[in-house]
């Protein structure tokens, strides 16, 4: 039963969940060939990524994709956002289908002009077939826009935001070493001796 | 095991418990302190934004939890709808040792003395419970006093000529103005406003073994690195703790108030840190649970005597809840505003509360903390795009030449804002569940936007080359500035407890928190909360005797 294609994690789930999480496991460690993801598998993160990276684009600072942003979300959805697994799920899949449909391609496959438009249609709620008949496609774009700026604005930690780099993009000193990012500029120390650049 | 009968019983160890129960174990009386969640210490939790206290996409870092924790509220024409601690609609107010005082922003406000006599100012208002407090300023003023000395605020009044009166100066001198501080310093000034640095429960200089603030960027929201500011975990708990007489039972929930048939309270059932029910026995029961929690537990505790929960034969218990309707604007500028010298509120202006012949009420105006780098996504002027290269240009350009200033409207307490028990959904141990609704008074919006405009003449005045306004609606669920759910006063049919906290149907019950606000000023109310902590907790020790009241 334990093959390589096991995660540690989904080993945990089998020797001691019984037969439904076995039967969970099992279903699991099939979707994920590769078993470096915690919940989205390799198809999902790939459009994810595509998402993110309109979300926040590449300028010369880095955008969604490159910050990981599909893998704080993929963390996220195995941790504190267990509650929205079913809503990726469903909602990546209604997407594809939605594009392929429409587009005859896949959503990661087109121009990024293409895409933008597509996500404006679904932030403002135009797709209206199938899935998005009960699952507004408003809402579901607008839980994924959050998620990935929480990605790339929150902290490392958490999966996303890699190498600081939004907080490098702000200007923000970091790592912020307590009590030592202070010590450049005293002239805050003293009430009433202001900088003369501000007192002006 | 059978716990040991105490003489006092203190729910909730935030402002008000804390300071109650270092009152009575130093007054001599055996204390259980129950507090539902535990301790935190800051490098448990770092500057995670994500499970800050501030912003909690993921979860209130300082609780409540999202597991064993959830409420019911209005979900339009559905009814009801499930809510949990981190989302906006649940109100959340931090459960920890300390509560709300260790990631909190810590300003430090006395009530102006007109809060205490709104009624006679204003007289009555249509559509509001506006009432006198029964105590005054200048009863209230020497508890001010003893908060601002015992946890340590740092202030400076002296330009400040609506400061309330004071008869000793703060402990603390003024904290300086960041780069924000010293632009705005300029231009209220040239606006014939009066600024002066907000009151801080943070240490400008050491004080009581604890180090002076190192201007933390993450500051609200957070805990402190170095202990700084001044919360009752590391001030007037650890002091209880040490009397001797006082233990503090952490990962404790409360579910009931035992009452007897008698009508008296004779201690408390709660679900232990293993959520087995057990009981502890005591002669009094001290509740300061917050203004919603607080008030969901006396609705909880019912006898043949109090069938709609205890102290509650009026109806009163509940109602009122109140909380700040936050208004003000933003201000875009050419240079960068930002130095980075947290925790980023430092100046404030009083002209606006009770000072104007156009409106009622007020509430004091302020620049705003550091708005972290998620927070700031949701920052933009109206019909922005929330997303993309625009949205990615805004953040990169402006995230430091902004600023924001913004002020808490001081609500007009409404009847039929209420915390209520759901009749039917119950939490993780089964205790039924608070639920919160009712909407704010057309004043609260009136004064919004009158302050609001202010806050934008002051930023333009500033230089400020773009601005815009974000003001409050009629909705909101009161959360860390809730208060009002137990008012004191001196009738009964219109009340819940006496001047002393003390509720008018059951003498051996108190409450010590912001529940007894008859309004809840035009401030943030940590230290008024701390100040009747004070005000309750001595009222007690003087009537003490014994294993009854005198």
């Amino acid at each position: 039963m334990v093959n390589r294609s096991l995660s540690r994690r989904e080993f945990v789930r089998l020797v001691t969940g019984g037969t439904t999480a076995l039967l969970i496991s099992f279903n699991t460690a099939c979707r994920n060939k590769i078993s470096k993801w915690h919940f989205l598998d390799e198809q999902e993160i790939t459009l994810l990524d595509a998402i993110a990276e309109q979300i926040i684009p590449t300028d010369d600072f880095p955008g969604g994709r490159w910050a990981n942003v599909s893998n704080f979300i993929d963390k996220q959805l195995d941790t504190y956002y267990r509650i929205h697994q079913t809503a990726y799920r469903e909602g990546l899949a209604a997407l594809e289908k939605t594009v392929i449909g429409m587009k005859g391609k896949k959503f990661e496959e087109l121009s990024f002009a293409e895409q933008t438009t597509l996500l404006m249609m679904m932030e403002s709620g135009e797709f209206r077939d199938n899935y998005w008949k009960d699952h507004p496609s408003a809402d579901f774009f607008d839980m994924v826009r959050q998620h990935s700026l929480q990605g790339y604005y929150g902290s490392p930690g958490h999966g996303g935001n890699r190498d600081y780099v939004s907080y490098r993009m702000l200007g923000l000193d970091y790592p912020n070493v307590i009590g030592q990012n202070r010590y450049k500029d005293l002239s805050w120390r003293i009430y009433n001796s202001k900088s003369p650049e501000y007192a002006k | 095991m059978q716990n040991r009968h105490v003489n006092a019983v203190v729910i909730g160890a935030g402002a008000g418990g804390g300071v109650v129960a270092k009152d009575l174990s130093s007054g001599g009386l055996s204390v259980v302190l129950f507090e539902r969640g535990r301790w935190h210490t800051f490098d448990e939790h770092g500057d995670d934004e994500l499970t800050s206290q501030r912003t909690f996409p993921l979860k209130c870092g300082f609780g409540p939890d999202n597991e064993r924790n959830w409420r019911m509220a209005p979900d339009g024409e559905k009814g009801w709808r499930k809510v949990f601690p981190n989302d906006w609609s649940y109100g959340n107010n931090a459960a920890c040792v300390g509560s709300g005082t260790v990631s909190y922003g810590a300003m430090a406000w006395r009530f102006q003395p007109v809060d205490f006599h709104l009624k006679t100012k204003y007289g009555a208002m249509p559509g509001s419970t506006l009432d006198d407090w029964p105590l005054s300023y200048e009863e209230l003023e020497p508890y001010y006093e003893k908060a601002e000395y015992e946890l340590g605020v740092s202030g400076d009044p002296a330009n400040d000529p609506f400061t309330p009166p004071r008869k000793n100066p703060y402990p603390m001198s003024g904290f300086s103005f960041n780069r924000e501080g010293i632009i705005l310093e300029k231009a209220a000034k040239n606006l014939g406003l009066h600024p002066f640095p907000i009151p801080m429960l943070r240490n400008s200089v050491p004080y009581n073994g604890r180090p002076a603030c190192i201007r933390m960027r993450s500051c609200v929201g957070f805990a402190c690195p170095v202990g700084a500011k001044a919360g009752t975990q590391n001030t007037v708990i650890p002091t209880a703790l040490k009397t001797g007489n006082c233990e503090l039972r952490i990962n404790c929930m409360v579910s009931e108030i035992i009452l007897d048939d008698k009508g008296r309270a004779r201690g408390v059932r709660y679900y232990d840190a293993d959520n087995k029910l057990r009981e502890q026995t005591s002669d009094l029961v001290v509740v300061s649970a917050s203004a919603s929690e607080t008030a969901r537990l006396l609705l909880n505790s019912k006898s043949k005597l109090f069938p709609n929960g205890a102290g509650n034969n009026n109806g009163w218990v509940g109602r009122n809840i109140q909380d700040h309707a936050y208004t003000g604007a933003y201000g875009l500028f050419d240079d960068e505003v930002y130095d980075d010298v947290g925790p980023g509120a430092c100046i404030a202006i009083n002209d606006f509360n009770h000072r104007s012949p156009d409106i009622i009420g007020g509430g004091v105006l302020c620049n705003e903390f550091i708005r972290m780098p998620y927070q700031f996504t949701t920052i933009r002027p109206p019909d922005s795009r929330s997303w993309g290269k625009e949205h990615k240009d805004f953040q990169r350009h402006n995230f430091k030449r902004h600023i924001a200033i913004h002020g808490p409207v001081q609500e007009m307490p409404v009847f039929d804002k209420k915390v209520e028990v759901d009749p039917l959904v119950k939490d993780f141990w089964g205790i039924p569940v608070a639920r919160i609704s009712g909407l704010r008074h057309d004043n609260d919006i009136k004064v919004a936007h009158f302050l609001a405009d202010k806050a934008e003449k002051w930023l333009k005045e500033a230089g400020a080359v773009y601005t815009w306004k974000a003001f409050p609606g009629k909705t909101g669920t009161p959360s860390q500035h809730q208060a009002g759910t137990c008012r004191m006063g001196n009738d009964p049919e219109t009340s819940v407890t006496n001047r002393y906290g003390q509720l008018h149907e059951i003498d051996n019950i108190f409450i010590a928190d912001g529940s007894l606000h008859v309004n809840n000023g035009g401030y943030n109310p940590a230290l008024t909360i701390l100040a009747l902590g004070y005000w309750v907790g001595g009222h007690i020790i003087d009537t003490w005797k014994g294993t009854k009241m005198k």
